[in-house]
């Protein structure tokens, strides 16, 4: 089971608990009646949806319930660095994201499939 | 036409467990669903009569009237004697949310040598005496459903579900109990 570390529980709890909720750091436009179309659809549509490091929120929706933000490798799904919501992006040094290559998948050790 | 209306328990009726690990209905008590800033703790503690806890996991407990600490600014209180949460929380003069979910919510008591393991049978938190240890709190989840599981003793904890979800949760709770007892 995927244990993720809750910063306002100080502890790993079961990913059960958990939900997850998209891209954290988008900053929300001060009016948002300013601005363009295609300045809405890039706040609001648009995500990077990056292979390897990932910054996110994540809610502890069945514990104590807050909002916090998490770095994750979208390919390992390994959690790097939990931390509260309003925080700023923590350094991860020596952190490499995994790539397609050093990840471990059926084809890669079984073969293909037929 | 019925002249009165009663109302039924939720879980009454129910039995079940092994010897190792006894499952029962917990009687009727007064609950209180109540979020706070930290500002108005001291204010709260005082007109409930016992110190909100402030520490992850924790609770604090005084003649049946317990205070559990399930977020930062949220805690759930529970009077085992029907004292009325919510007209004592509101002689506090501070802004805080005190919403009563004493037949929101019930509770089912687990007991015995075996009692962390019927739990455990259907949810994952750790229940460990060292991270969770007589006193301790957390609302996590049991199979399908959202709970929150007190531990009142060494082999005695309380959880806590939703009314709808009670037959669910004792069910679960007594399969896990047999397993746990064999
Ligand atoms: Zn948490």
């Amino acid at each position: 089971m995927l244990l993720i570390h809750c910063p306002y529980c100080e502890e790993e709890r079961s990913e059960l608990e958990f939900r997850h909720g998209g891209d954290a750091h988008i900053a929300r436009p001060t009016n948002i009646a300013d601005i363009s179309d295609e300045e809405f659809e890039e706040f609001f549509f648009l995500r990077d949806n990056p292979k390897g490091l990932i910054f996110e929120r994540w809610r502890h929706v069945h514990g104590c319930g807050r909002f916090f933000n998490a770095a994750r490798d979208t390919v390992s799904d390994k959690f790097y660095a939990s931390y509260k919501a309003g925080e700023p992006k923590p350094d991860l040094p020596g952190i490499s994201p995994a790539t397609e290559k050093t990840v471990e998948t059926y084809e890669a050790t079984e073969g293909t499939a037929k | 036409m019925a002249e009165q209306s009663l109302r039924k328990a939720p879980l009454g009726g129910f039995h079940g467990g092994s010897a190792a690990a006894h499952v029962t209905a917990a009687g009727p008590a007064t609950r209180l669903s109540l979020r706070a800033g930290a500002d108005a703790v001291p204010a709260l503690s005082k007109a409930l009569g016992l110190d909100l806890p402030t520490k992850p996991k924790t609770s604090a407990s005084l003649n049946g009237r317990h205070a559990l600490w399930l977020g930062p600014d949220e805690w759930l209180v529970i009077d085992e004697s029907g004292a009325d949460l919510t007209a004592l929380a509101a002689k506090a003069a501070v802004l805080h949310s005190a919403v009563d979910i004493s037949h929101r919510n019930t509770a089912v008591l687990v007991a015995g040598t075996k009692a962390a393991e019927a739990i455990a049978s259907g949810s994952p938190h750790d229940l460990s005496p060292k991270v969770f240890p007589v006193g301790a709190c957390a609302r996590t989840v049991l199979g399908k459903i959202e709970v929150v599981i007190f531990r009142t003793g060494e082999q005695e904890y309380r959880v806590e579900c939703w009314r709808s979800f009670a037959p669910y949760a004792f069910a679960l709770l007594a399969e896990g109990a047999e397993d746990a007892g064999l």
